[in-house]
């Protein structure tokens, strides 16, 4: 019962300061925003991008504190374990990385690229998807790095805020390498009749998709 | 699968690129023309070839950075119990999606733990959860070599990436230098909600409308050992020496 109080009165201080800090700022900026007023004001995009720039410093600090304070986690050394592994997991993608944006390199300089998308624009145009996302599409079931260094072509060549970048995050981040995941785990337990799982993964994927390019375009982003 | 992909690409673009070059070289007027546009194709697609490896590995530097701190901070996280805590959450969602695992059977345990750690985001942690957790369903299914309906429910949503903060989506777009990598947060988190929503939904209707294959569910809930009843049936195999 007592580590139970004591918890809730942690918390309690922690949403205290968290919120007066969030007041405070929000009214010093009215004031500065009251002498030289730019942009119109909408108040939930101005909404929706404080609390997205905020999210990360946040989520770092209220894990890192939940764990120190309540669970009695060697936080510290917690953390250099894990930030091992994260350094062994950036050097695994290092050749799937070059394999696939050398293969991008031939297409753009070799000018494959560009009679790919004077191919697909009269497809991709009816539907409204712009046309250098097709390649992530299709890759994005069969290969998770792969489509990764797609993503990150497609963040510097067209840069990560402009819609095409914005379509790839959306898409990267609600979909999954599913033909990797159903031949992993059945052929771990010697499972050969898959059945309807291809199509219903897949069509778990699709949803995704469909649902990035559609609020990708009517979301109103903050730049 | 990935290697025809490969070889397929690089032949393709090789050969419009030779195509494109050959075609822009019967443009020019004189031979020596001919020669130095097909030259300086060559070198284009070469130069690209290495700049891009380039570009890679360099991306990979900082991705360096980047995904120590995240994983880290996950690493704490995992220590903390979180994921346990996550478990408590969604168990009563989950139990209602896989009708032919009881609800005491180790499957279920195993398929909780690892959907709370996909949602979270701790990819090394969620794949052996994930492998015990067919293993364990396995145990249920009668025939050994055919998927049961809760095995392709557990793919549905492990496939649909129930991942809550896409981080390594984030640390890509700060690294090629977007003005706010998190705006694409709440996006993601809508578009996320619809695959796992559609892709098990997908599962749920297909499986009503195909039926399901024979289980041990009743077995189990008599109390057998369903070990016994697999070595019954499995045929005599060949020792492989």
């Amino acid at each position: 019962m007592m580590n139970r109080n004591r918890t809730k009165k942690y918390l309690f201080i922690f949403f205290f300061i968290i919120t007066a800090l969030f007041a405070w700022t929000v009214f010093a900026q009215d004031q500065a925003q009251a002498e030289k007023p730019k942009i119109p004001f909408n108040p939930f995009t101005s909404v929706m991008d404080l609390v997205s720039q905020w999210c990360i410093p946040l989520i770092i600090f209220g894990i890192a504190f939940y764990a120190y304070a309540m669970k009695k986690v060697k936080v510290y050394e917690a953390f250099v374990e894990g930030a091992k592994e994260g350094f062994n997991v950036a050097i695994r993608i290092i050749p799937y990385l070059v394999a696939i944006l050398f293969i991008i390199g031939i297409f753009r300089a070799g000018g494959a690229e560009k009679i790919f998308i004077r191919m697909v624009k009269p497809i991709t145009n009816l539907v409204g998807v712009p046309p250098s996302l097709l390649p992530l599409f299709f890759i994005r079931p069969l290969s998770g790095a792969g489509a990764r260094a797609v993503m990150i072509d497609i963040f510097n060549h067209h840069g990560p805020d402009s819609l095409d970048g914005l379509i790839a995050s959306c898409v990267q981040g609600s979909t999954e390498t599913t033909f990797y995941v159903i031949a992993v785990y059945l052929g771990s337990i010697g499972v050969r009749r898959t059945r309807y799982a291809v199509p219903a993964c897949l069509f778990g994927d699709l949803c995704g998709m469909i649902a990035s390019v559609v609020i990708c375009k009517f979301w109103p982003w903050p730049f | 699968m990935m290697n025809h992909v490969f070889i397929i690409l690089i032949a393709l673009g090789l050969i419009v690129g030779m195509f494109n070059a050959l075609s822009d070289a019967m443009k020019a007027d004189t031979l020596e023309q001919r020669l130095e546009i097909l030259k300086t194709r060559g070198k284009n697609i070469t130069d690209s070839v290495v700049n891009m490896a380039q570009t890679a590995v360099e991306l990979c530097l900082d991705y360096i950075a980047m995904m120590a701190l995240w994983l880290g901070i996950m690493k704490i996280a995992d220590e903390s119990g979180l994921v346990k805590s996550l478990v408590a959450l969604i168990r009563p969602i989950l139990v209602r999606l896989f009708p032919r695992v009881p609800a005491d059977h180790p499957a279920m345990g195993a398929m909780l733990m690892n959907i709370a750690a996909n949602m979270l985001g701790l990819d090394n942690a969620a794949t052996p959860m994930g492998l015990k957790a067919m293993k364990e369903l396995q145990t249920l299914n009668a025939e050994k070599e055919t998927a049961t309906n809760d095995m392709i429910m557990f793919l549905a949503i492990n496939t649909s990436s129930v991942t809550l903060i896409p981080f390594t989506v984030f640390l890509w777009r700060a690294n090629t230098g977007s003005v706010n990598p998190f705006a694409i947060l709440v996006p993601t988190l809508i578009a996320t909600s619809c695959s796992t929503i559609g892709g098990p939904a997908m599962a749920h209707f297909l499986g009503k409308f195909l039926g399901r294959t024979r289980d041990y569910y009743d077995e189990f809930k008599a109390g057998k050992d369903l070990s016994k009843l697999d070595d019954d049936k499995e045929e005599d195999q060949p020792v492989k020496l």
